[in-house]
């Protein structure tokens, strides 16, 4: 009796299926990631246990860097179009369609407004270089901040329907005094709830 | 299948010796490997490099025309951190001016202020009947030389002690002296 013999596969199989789909994922997870954009002003973070993240729509972020330097900045290039508008109206100002449009794909500023037309003539890549942006005035005597924020706040309401919530991202050295200060610029406006932005801390703190 | 037709074509006129030309088949596997090492590399990017946050809520500020709420709160159930430069903190439990604690310095971290708290809300559901009264009130005065990263790191000692009533006060005159004696 003879036995039937098998006849060995090779054991090697056909990858090209799966190499396609691969990619086809890869390509996908790398378009839709956002590129980490260049930030005008950096600053370290102070770093909590706390992992609550960030929404990514109908946010202002508020940067306060080195000596009290307060960067502003919405999410949402409608949103941000919608804001020079109406910062324009406010201020009696205008802005060319080119300039708001620039504006509607910067991340943060941190100028006086009568600079910003200068700043939105620039390259974006020049934008971010170290001691151009000085900050925007938030002081007493001029408190361009308060109506930055304002305008932000309505031009959310507007667009969105939905209210515009606030990121406070301070360098961890800063006195508490300059965060106090702005703060106090949202909670005039009865903005009473902030985000902290932190880093991760590790467990054993 | 992913092989190259290289099969020779009518190469054998001229009677040459061609060396056979090997299968082009090639061996994708770690190509595949290397573009899955990709993929969960973006994947676990992209959704980790949003920055975590932290909520605050501070109390609303009283209008001008409007008194001041205050509220009586046991003094044993509150307690009050007083924050300073280089990290400096002190905390007393009840009133400045007859404190059930007397002040004392204290570090941040695991081994500092976390474990008085944990002690004293512990020692607060031991001794109150109420389970209404057995929260900890903390009450958070940094001063002018204090920094943001020092306001962080309590309010991150609040998120892991879990204690819920918390609130950022401004720092008085008396309290502010203390902590810059020394």
């Amino acid at each position: 009796m003879s036995k039937v013999k098998m006849s060995k596969k090779a054991t090697s199989i056909d990858m090209t299926a799966m190499c396609d789909v691969a990619f086809l994922l890869l390509t996908f997870f790398i378009l839709t990631a956002t590129a980490k954009q260049p930030e005008p002003l950096q600053v370290d973070t102070p770093s909590s246990t706390v992992q609550t993240k960030l929404p990514d729509t109908d946010l202002a972020i508020i940067t306060i860097g080195k000596k009290g330097t307060v960067f502003f900045g919405v999410k949402g290039p409608d949103v941000r179009r919608k804001t020079l508008e109406n910062m324009a109206s406010k201020m009696k100002m205008s802005f060319t369609a080119d300039e708001i449009a620039s504006f509607g794909l910067m991340d943060g500023f941190g100028v006086p407004i009568n600079q910003l037309s200068g700043l939105l003539k620039m390259k974006s890549a020049d934008r971010n270089a170290e001691g151009l942006q000085k900050g925007i005035p938030h002081d007493s005597i001029d408190n361009q901040l308060k109506e930055w924020v304002y305008a932000a706040r309505s031009a959310n309401a507007e667009l969105h329907d939905k209210p515009l919530q606030f990121a406070i991202k301070g360098d961890a050295k800063e006195e508490y005094p300059a965060i106090k200060k702005v703060m106090d610029i949202l909670q005039d406006q009865e903005v009473n709830k902030f985000n902290l932005i932190t880093g991760l801390r590790g467990a054993d703190f | 299948m992913a092989e190259l037709n290289t099969g020779d074509d009518g190469g054998k006129k001229g009677g040459k010796v061609r060396s056979k030309k090997a299968n082009g088949k090639v061996d994708l596997t770690a190509m595949v490997d290397l573009a899955f090492l990709l993929i969960t590399f973006f994947m676990l990017t992209t959704s980790l490099s949003k920055p975590q946050s932290m909520d605050l809520g501070m109390p609303e500020k009283p209008k001008p025309n409007e008194k001041e709420e205050t509220i009586d709160v046991a003094d044993n159930r509150s307690m009050t951190i007083l924050i300073g430069e280089n990290n400096k903190m002190i905390m007393y439990m009840g009133k400045f001016d007859a404190p059930l604690e007397a002040p004392k310095d204290y570090t941040f971290g695991k081994e500092g202020i976390r474990k008085k708290i944990i002690e004293k809300q512990a020692a607060l559901k031991a001794s109150e009947p109420d389970p209404k009264k057995q929260e900890l009130i903390v009450i958070i005065k940094p001063n002018k030389k204090s920094t943001y990263k020092n306001m962080v790191d309590i309010l991150d000692e609040m998120a892991i002690t879990k204690v819920k009533i918390y609130a950022i006060v401004g720092i008085e005159k008396n309290e502010n002296a203390l902590l810059e004696k020394k």
